[in-house]
């Protein structure tokens, strides 16, 4: 036999490797990426296929809620890093805050996309209405896209807010303390996953007007 | 175990000044395309707004999810992702691009 | 770990964890009893499927109705692509022999994430068991065919959401099962196991995880857009609201294509494994064995298009499309030519698993080169979507895959369970299947050339005479599997017993662990020291030798 066995010590269960989880975390959220790309693919197609009708679809959306929410989700983004920061330092409380912070952005944003949603619904745009179809095929895929994408962005958001408030509750219980948090950095990179695809999303359905 | 465990073991090197510093330039990043958008730049304004977009990702992968500090690999693994992503775009526009009806 | 040493070196097939009896095994995290999990699911599918395969052989036997309905026939060509596809080849070597050997072969106790590996396994089974569903409830079985083409699917009033969404969750768990080889041969190799002493099965696996990674969220998102389009009507594929069907077409085969790959790389591993062991000789060529499973899963990204030459895309991007698909040819004939080139001058030992994996050789140049036809855009208009195609795809993924599959069956089988099957029934079993494969799977050749269309119920008589052989072929073949799984079986409880750690005198890691593994592999934790196939020809030779001189 060309390999041996070291004398020392027998088998046990794999060590701790926090990197070897974050590895994995990064891994599942190209996985993410790439749920979101085949919707980012069929845009691309309609958006080439039918290039002035997205423009006037666009102008039907409102530019100042996609700002406001792109703000908030950036800021929420600050504040879940900074949590990091601070249960990495051991200040338990301040980082709990700053999660508490995250999931009020979250909670903020989906009211904000629900005020948006309702007045579109509202005007009679949603998949299958009559306005819809007297717009044409152009702006019916529009928003077919936008119903789809920031849905399931939405889906995402809620995901995350439920991931956080996990991570909250382990944090107050001592699970997630400042010697091992790798929980707590995980759901972060989830949560600025959430973030990275609204700042996509935001150009592409409310810039192009 | 192998030559990857070399990498930095806890991600944690920067204070809050940094991320806060990170921040304040998405929010000008964001300001700066919504502000640009409104000129008419024709097809150069999709372009812009996606270069703005790429330079916020690129600040919130390498600061807030801590690229900065991680092994090579890591970044590795991102390339890789995001250039199986863009070949496949641009093979899917092989056949839009040249397309006479369909 | 609260448990002790004496506790876990025993047996994995024996040690008292928390559960005893079945629910020792569905709630164990160990990736040994995962790996069997799998294994035993797996072929329960695979037996429904061989079924739905024989019904449709036996229809097809003579023109006309024979013993079912047209559309029972249609959704029984669907149920078994889709089980065939998703439920056993997909998941055949990764998640099993993936799965049990992968950490074994690396140096590792378990997988990365042991807990995610058995989440997966549940998604495999909730997906496949709903994917089954699908046909007994309302609405009849789905009958869309396997690649749920628009505009059908969304047309078509039979129960496709329920196998869509079985698919969805089959490829989440496919997705994981992928993040837990990717982590685990990049942080849990042995000492002294670098990336260029890993064992070909190992890069294998681990090319095969990376395209589970990035491809397969891409069907997801993409069947779970047409069961959008099918309770909402967004318009995203249907042309009467302005969508594009052939996008959907796009985005199914961005996934699908790469999945043979999936399918066939594994595969191609457990080769690698078994030639340079049974003819006791190092691979040749290793680091272009190895780096051609990567260059596979890199080029085999590139060519999804290949599959919709007639769908009415752009002449450039046919052009290019078909280029790449002939360039996919040649790390798989780098391959071939090392395993051939392995053999020569080898020590060879016609043991089962050698025989199987020859049998992959032969019947992979076959599928290979008729796949090589079609990719040329002036033939595939003639044989596009005739039992050719289906001819090339059963010799590649039945004769390369599952012969893989049962190559790695046989080759493993002593050390996963400790007991040895019958010989002579293998060899049998094998020259039987291999008999049947090819009375069944090569008529088709011919008559797709003649112009039989594929998935077609009736047939003009001119082609009866080789329906009718390929018919048979499939009794032949089932024949064989059924010998080859009665050994198998019988073997795990009356088997010979085997208690050598080397069965086969193989170099790898899993031949150092006990027969069979303890509960974290290693008695003792392995230091590598050398490649994974440096037989030095006195291994072979002395012990011979000091035999003559006694």
């Amino acid at each position: 036999m060309s390999n041996s066995t070291s004398a020392e010590g027998t088998m046990e269960h794999a060590h701790r490797d926090d990197a070897g989880s974050r590895l994995g975390m990064w891994l599942f959220l190209f996985t993410e990426l790439l749920l979101f790309s085949g919707l980012f693919l069929t845009y691309a197609v309609y958006k080439f296929t039918y290039p002035d009708e997205f423009h006037a679809a666009a102008k039907e959306l409102n530019t100042l809620f996609g700002a406001l929410n792109t703000i908030i989700l950036l800021t929420s983004s600050l504040t879940i890093a900074l949590s990091i920061v601070a249960i990495s330092r051991g200040q338990k409380y301040l980082s709990i805050f700053f999660q508490l912070m995250t999931i009020a952005m979250a909670l903020g944003f989906m009211v904000n996309k629900y005020f948006e949603w309702s007045a579109k619904i509202g005007h009679g745009i949603y998949p299958g209405s009559e306005t819809l179809q007297d717009k044409g095929h152009g702006q019916t895929l529009f928003f077919g896209l936008y119903y789809t994408m920031t849905g399931l962005h939405g889906i995402h958001v809620i995901v995350g807010m439920v991931l956080i408030a996990l991570m909250t509750f382990w944090t107050w219980k001592e699970k997630i303390n400042a010697d091992t948090f790798v929980r707590l950095e995980s759901a972060g990179l989830y949560w600025h996953l959430v973030d990275i695809i609204w700042i996509f999303l935001f150009p592409l359905f409310y810039l192009i007007s | 175990m192998t030559e990857e465990n070399t990498q930095v073991e806890k991600s944690h090197a920067h204070g809050y000044g940094h991320y806060i510093i990170i921040w304040f330039a998405l929010l000008i990043l964001t300001g700066l395309t919504v502000a640009v958008a409104g000129l008419n730049f024709g097809n150069l304004t999709i372009i812009t707004a996606l270069a703005i977009a790429g330079l916020k990702s690129f600040f919130v992968l390498k600061v807030f999810m801590h690229l900065e500090n991680e092994g090579k690999l890591f970044t590795l693994f991102v390339y890789i992702s995001i250039m199986f992503l863009v070949i496949t775009l641009a093979l899917l526009f092989a056949d839009y691009s040249f397309l006479q009806g369909r | 770990m609260s448990s002790t040493t004496s506790d876990v070196n025993v047996s994995y097939l024996d040690y008292k964890g928390k559960h005893s009896g079945l629910l020792g095994w569905i709630t164990s995290v160990d990736h040994k009893r995962i790996a069997i999990l799998y294994l035993v699911s797996m072929l329960v599918f695979f037996s429904v499927g061989v079924t739905f395969g024989f019904l449709m052989r036996l229809e097809l036997i003579a023109p006309g109705k024979t013993i079912m309905e047209p559309q029972t026939y249609n959704a029984i060509f669907t149920l078994h692509g889709l089980i065939m596809i998703f439920l056993f080849i997909i998941p055949g070597l990764p998640a099993v022999f993936g799965n049990f050997f992968l950490p074994i072969m690396v140096g590792a106790p378990d997988v990365a994430f042991p807990r995610l590996n058995l989440f997966s396994w549940y998604l495999f089974i909730i997906g496949g068991l709903l994917a089954i569903a699908s046909i007994f409830m309302p609405g009849g079985a789905p009958d869309t065919g396997w690649t749920f083409y628009i505009p059908y699917s969304i047309r078509t009033t039979t129960n496709v959401i329920p196998a869509l969404f079985g698919a969805v969750l089959l490829g989440f768990s496919s997705i994981l099962t992928g993040i837990n080889f990717v982590v685990t041969v990049h942080r849990l190799r042995a000492k002294g196991m670098t990336f260029w002493k890993m064992p070909l099965f190992v890069w294998s696996t681990y090319a095969t995880a990376w395209i589970q990674v990035l491809v397969t969220p891409i069907i997801g998102i993409t069947l779970l857009m047409v069961i959008v389009e099918r309770t909402l009507g967004v318009g995203m594929f249907d042309p009467a609201l302005g969508g594009d069907p052939v996008l959907f077409q796009h985005l199914f085969w961005i996934y699908s294509h790469p999945a043979v790959y999936i399918m066939i790389i594994p595969a191609m591993g457990v080769i690698s494994e078994v030639i340079p062991v049974f003819a006791q000789r190092t691979i040749f060529g290793y680091k272009f064995v190895a780096g051609s499973s990567i260059a596979i899963a890199f080029l085999g990204s590139l060519v999804w298009a290949h599959h919709m030459f007639t769908a009415g895309m752009s002449n450039t991007a046919m052009i290019i499309f078909s280029a790449l698909t002939f360039m996919v040819s040649i790390p798989s004939a780098i391959k071939v030519f090392n395993w051939v080139a392995t053999l020569y001058k080898g020590s060879i030992r016609t043991e089962p698993p050698l025989l199987f994996a020859l049998g992959f050789i032969f019947l992979f140049a076959i599928g290979g080169f008729t796949g090589l036809i079609p990719g040329a855009l002036s033939v595939n208009l003639n044989i596009h979507d005739t039992s050719f195609i289906v001819g090339h795809f059963h010799y590649v993924m039945f004769g390369g895959t599952g012969f893989g599959i049962f190559a790695a069956m046989h080759y493993w089988w002593p050390k996963m369970f400790g007991r040895m099957y019958n010989r002579t029934a293998a060899k049998t079993g094998f020259w039987v299947l291999f008999t049947g494969f090819n009375l069944l799977y090569f008529p088709m050749f011919i008559m797709g050339w003649l112009g039989m269309p594929r998935r077609y119920y009736d047939y003009l008589p001119e082609f009866h005479i080789y329906h009718l052989i390929s018919t048979v072929g499939s009794w032949i073949l089932i024949t064989g599997l059924t010998i080859l799984f009665t050994n198998l079986i019988h073997a795990l409880r009356k088997g010979e017993k085997v208690t050598e750690r080397n069965y086969w005198n193989g170099e790898t890691l899993e031949w150092i662990t006990p027969t069979p593994p303890y509960v974290f592999n290693f008695d003792k934790e392995p230091v590598v020291e050398a490649g994974p196939y440096e037989y030095k020809r006195n291994d072979v030779l002395e012990p011979a030798l000091e035999e003559e001189k006694a």
